[in-house]
């Protein structure tokens, strides 16, 4: 089995945010940069089916600057065989990005395309479909169940209120969601060979593209609030502020 | 003349509430550009509320009906929009589990870029620019939507439905042929049939401060109390195997915006924070009065869980019984 991976490097979901100069983009300066929490599922599933298989290929694609070599390498480390760098500073239209990985993906024989459902930088949310419909393959997204077994594929998807049950055939692109697996730590030896294993990098230029940046904004911060009162002799004075002032109830 | 088009959502044979808020966006979007507003329904047969869209701002209801199409069907969907989207000037989705996935497949089908879990919205100059939050709500981006048609999805719960009484005359949109690659099979439901976090006009969420998974029963009575509560669960429970992932709130769960949020023994970890900070309403009850939850609150408690939950749970139900 043949499997690609699209990886994403975002910071850490706990750094804190900061605008940077140009008033459209953050500071990255302090910031760490980890492996998209959502693509760590995916590299998962694909190692779990590589060796599930028996035999076959995995290789991780990531589109950025050259500093995802390094989460490339995180990759490599956990156990994906190769690696492919599409070196680009990146654009905020999805489809730009979507339009170089499916050029690059193409022509690659992959029985199987894996994204993490959202990238926790944009959260877009739609990399992963656009490549499935330029590529012109079956795409499940946000899938929190999977199981591929003869060419067939059968994958739950959480909605509200429920679990949406679908099923395509092989090739596929699948979009992963948090509870499909728990991702590997690399470990030590996998470190070690991860700096041996093929790195490839390729310059892509992406299209202007029909989405642009104007501004980023620190959110709105929340108006101060105030302690009601301890224990249960606040409950009567909380409840009456919830109807009379914040009218929710 | 120029046309938005609103894809709204059924779920077995009858419209979702979000789709009044999906209208409601185009119509404002066609107010601002002076044209007019077109919703689509795709489903099975007759569509319970289909008939009342106009009273939500639409001008014509196209109605794509199919067999097959009571499910959700990735495949036929984005072909039935791609099929008349390039007539519009915008096309606005809901970003719910179905628009986050159809509405990237009409976009590339399209050749367009889109901008998805939009909470705020503009006309200026004739262009839409878009408001979204990013790095899980720790900053707010602007977009600028060059593309014809514009395509975005809206944050449930972020659009306020609004009345507005147009024709909404009923007109039939021939499905298009289609390669079906993917087949939904099913909806399976949860065996108990529970709300959603995102789509809560209320929410109450518990944490670890629950000390053990059978104590969220103290949190599905206040939710209960409340009447159309859905239970959330911070991320260190969800990992713990409390609750299902579904339940989570924050940045590797669910963003969501309900008019109130009641966080219940959370201390407010930043990517918690990232899920529910653009509530309406926050309260916060916690045992330690430096719990960051309480930077956020609107209204907090300081004190044992155990003891203020089960008393908020009863006069709440005695204010509600009163009317």
């Amino acid at each position: 089995m043949k499997i690609a991976v699209c990886l994403k490097r975002v910071p850490d979901t706990t750094a804190k945010i900061v605008v940077g100069g140009d008033g459209k983009s953050i500071d990255e300066s302090g910031v760490k940069f980890v492996p998209n929490p959502y693509d760590e599922y995916a590299v998962e599933e694909a190692l779990k089916l590589k060796e599930a298989a028996g035999a076959g290929e995995t290789v991780v694609y990531s589109l950025g600057t050259d500093a995802s070599q390094e989460t490339i390498r995180t990759a490599l480390a956990m156990g994906v065989d190769r690696g492919v760098l599409l070196q680009s500073p990146g654009s905020a239209d999805g489809l730009e990005v979507a339009r170089a990985l499916a050029a690059e993906l193409r022509d690659g024989g992959f029985d199987l395309i894996l994204f993490g459902k959202m990238a926790v930088d944009d959260s877009n949310h739609q990399v992963g479909a656009m490549v499935a419909e330029l590529l012109g393959l079956p795409c499940i997204t946000a899938v929190s169940h999977l199981t591929i077994a003869d060419g067939a594929v059968e994958a739950d998807r959480e909605i509200e209120g429920g679990v949406e049950v679908s099923g395509c055939a092989l090739p596929a692109v699948i979009t992963c969601d948090k509870g499909l697996n728990t991702p590997r730590l690399p470990s030590l030896k996998g470190i070690m060979a991860a700096k041996k294993k093929p790195l490839e990098v390729k310059p892509v230029s992406l299209g202007g593209g029909s989405v642009t940046v104007v501004s980023l904004v620190p959110p709105p911060e929340r108006k101060a609030g105030r302690i009601v009162g301890e224990g249960i002799e606040a409950v009567p004075e909380l409840v009456r502020l919830l109807r009379s002032e914040a009218k929710v109830i | 003349m120029t046309t938005i088009l609103a894809i709204t959502e059924q779920r077995g044979g009858v419209l979702r509430k979000v789709s009044h808020e999906v209208l409601t966006a185009a119509r404002r979007l066609a107010d601002a550009m002076g044209g007019t507003a077109d919703a689509l329904v795709i489903g099975e047969g007759p569509v319970g509320g289909a008939d009342l869209l106009g009273g939500y701002g639409a001008d014509r209801v196209l109605v794509a009906s199919q067999a097959g199409f009571g499910l959700y069907s990735p495949d036929g969907y984005a072909a039935t929009v791609a099929s008349v989207g390039a007539q519009y000037a915008a096309i606005v989705f809901a970003a719910t589990a179905t628009g986050r996935d159809l509405a990237p497949r009409v976009a590339a089908r399209l050749g367009v870029g889109c901008a998805t879990d939009v909470t705020d919205f503009a006309v200026e100059g004739g262009k839409i620019t878009v408001t979204r939050p990013v790095y899980a709500g720790r900053a707010l981006q602007r977009l600028a939507l060059s593309g014809a048609p514009a395509i975005l999805s809206v944050r449930p719960n972020t659009i306020a439905a609004l009345k507005s009484t147009r024709a909404g005359e009923a007109v039939a949109l021939p499905v298009p042929a289609f390669i079906a690659r993917v087949t939904v099979r099913e909806i399976k439901a949860p065996a108990v049939a529970a709300l959603d976090v995102t789509e809560a006009a209320v929410v109450v969420s518990g944490g670890r401060g629950l000390k053990e998974p059978e104590n969220f029963r103290l949190i599905e009575d206040l939710a209960a109390a409340f009447g159309n509560a859905a239970v959330g669960a911070s991320r260190a429970v969800v990992d713990a195997g409390w609750r299902d992932h579904g339940a989570q709130v924050g940045q590797t769960g669910k963003t969501v915006s309900p008019g109130l949020y009641v966080a219940v023994g959370i201390s407010g970890a930043i990517q918690h924070l990232a899920g529910m900070r653009t509530s309406k309403v926050i309260v916060a009850v916690n045992r330690d009065k430096d719990a960051p939850i309480f930077k956020v609150a609107d209204y907090g408690i300081v004190g044992d869980l155990f003891e203020v939950v089960p008393r908020l749970a009863a006069e709440v139900r005695k204010l509600r019984s009163e009317g």
